[in-house]
């Protein structure tokens, strides 16, 4: 009886979960400005750092990882302060707060449907970063940590775009909450990537790789400790 | 309306005696350095000032764990107050390592582990602070700043272990001795009772600006609930 019982609970947790994915990513292909704005944004900053730079051939391959990283923080702190505002303006958080769901429930869902946003955006600037610094592409353990790295940065990004939205200057107080708390893994990926892509063996850049999962790790387990308290009212 | 504390008195004008006394100890007491001279007395208000940082948010994760835990009001008041106190002596911390760091690493600043990691911790406290100041409604205030107050504590034992786990020119003089370390010393029994005397001075220094601040901040929360009272009737 009691495991049954545990089976239906978790069944239907991870139903909520796939609702809220399911609502976010309907919603953002009937209006497509989400993931457009990102991309289009990503493009300007990618741009506007090659101009800034004035970049030859030398520093283009030194700095190429930076700015790839710098544009995937800018566009996804873009891109995280939406995943409460757009709830936030029809009171709809009320309404998923008030159904019989675990407020965690809420957070992954969140986060799910942001981290797909990211990916999708990463999935069109990697290929391009190919064409305008010749990142290479096609290295796995490159593009792992680029995935592992931003999935700490959306999940940590998650956590404090539900405190940020509740404050007064909701879309500057993001960035000025996040920043700070995401720089250890921020450093830790870039230094993994540019080990990665300059041929370094693993002995080189285990620390920083290690740092980045335990990162996810720690911040996975402070988010669902925390969310319940940062979203009741 | 509370009355001027007597207690609060006495521990003012104490600290204001240990100062003078501190001064005295760290500028003709404590021993001339041999190489670097006398920018080398610096040291003792750096690692003082330092080490108040770290109780200081020690104190206000301790504070703010107990807060979420008993929802008692007085512990949210002293876990943002001792951010406060915090954010100042990081501030000394920095300016005064960076004064030191001129003549003895001819630069005012590089980024080594030490460096960043204190940055980080300086900017995530600061942010706390942005936090508690832009956050609407007194409840849903102290829960998420409680929480903000637990993720920043991380930055802090990192600070602490940077110069032990990475190699960095930071150096360290309580411990072990880091042979690529820039300015290393060992301290003579003069020097190690200065260090340890403007510790203690600080120490008792951080206690009554806390008693002081919190004080203030109780008197500011009853007097808007007389303003509250007062247009209400």
């Amino acid at each position: 009886m009691y495991n049954n019982n545990q089976y239906t609970k978790t069944s239907q947790y991870w139903r909520a979960v796939r609702t809220i994915i399911w609502k976010d990513l309907s919603i953002e292909m009937r209006k497509k400005t989400l993931v457009s704005a990102l991309l289009i944004f990503s493009v300007m900053v990618t741009l506007v750092f090659t101009f800034a730079l004035d970049l030859d051939k030398s520093t283009k391959d030194n700095i190429a990882v930076g700015v790839l990283w710098v544009t995937f923080v800018f566009s996804s702190t873009l891109g995280l302060n939406q995943t409460f505002a757009n709830e936030k303006s029809q009171n709809s958080l009320e309404g998923m707060l008030l159904s019989p769901i675990d407020y965690t429930a809420i957070f992954v869902g969140k986060f799910i449907s942001t981290y797909i946003f990211v990916i999708i955006v990463e999935i069109i600037v990697v290929p391009m970063f190919y064409i305008l610094y010749g990142i290479p592409l096609f290295s796995p353990l490159f593009l792992l940590i680029v995935l592992l790295g931003s999935f700490g940065y959306t999940l940590v990004g998650t956590l404090l775009a539900s405190i940020a939205t509740r404050t007064r200057a909701r879309e500057i107080m993001l960035p000025i909450l996040l920043l700070p708390v995401a720089m250890p893994i921020i450093i830790a990926s870039v230094q993994c990537s540019n080990a990665i892509l300059s041929g370094a063996h693993w002995g080189q850049f285990s620390n920083a790789f290690n740092l980045v999962i335990v990162y996810d790790i720690i911040f996975l387990g402070v988010a669902i400790m925390t969310f319940d308290y940062l979203i009741q009212e | 309306m509370p009355k001027p504390n007597p207690r609060l008195q006495l521990m003012t004008v104490s600290s204001l005696i240990l100062i003078i006394l501190s001064v005295y100890m760290v500028l003709i007491y404590a021993p001339r350095e041999i190489i670097m001279g006398d920018v080398q007395r610096i040291f003792y208000y750096h690692v003082s000032s330092g080490w108040i940082a770290a109780l200081a948010f020690l104190v206000t994760l301790i504070t703010s764990i107990i807060f979420l835990a008993t929802q008692n009001k007085s512990y949210d008041r002293v876990a943002m107050s001792s951010a406060e106190i915090g954010v100042i002596f990081t501030t000394m911390n920095i300016v005064s390592g960076s004064i030191w760091a001129r003549p003895v690493w001819n630069t005012w600043w590089t980024w080594d582990p030490r460096l960043t990691t204190a940055t980080i911790m300086w900017l995530l406290y600061i942010a706390y602070l942005f936090l508690h100041a832009g956050l609407e409604g007194h409840d849903r205030r102290r829960h998420i700043t409680a929480v903000y107050g637990i993720v920043a504590f991380i930055s802090v034992p990192l600070t602490f272990m940077a110069i032990r786990i990475w190699r960095t020119i930071h150096p360290v003089i309580i411990g072990s001795a880091d042979p690529d370390a820039e300015g290393q010393f060992d301290m003579t029994a003069r020097m190690t009772t200065t260090l340890l005397f403007t510790a203690s001075t600080f120490t008792v220094l951080y206690f009554t600006i806390l008693w002081h601040r919190v004080r203030i901040q109780s008197l500011f929360e009853y007097m808007s609930k007389l303003q509250y009272q007062m247009y209400n009737d």
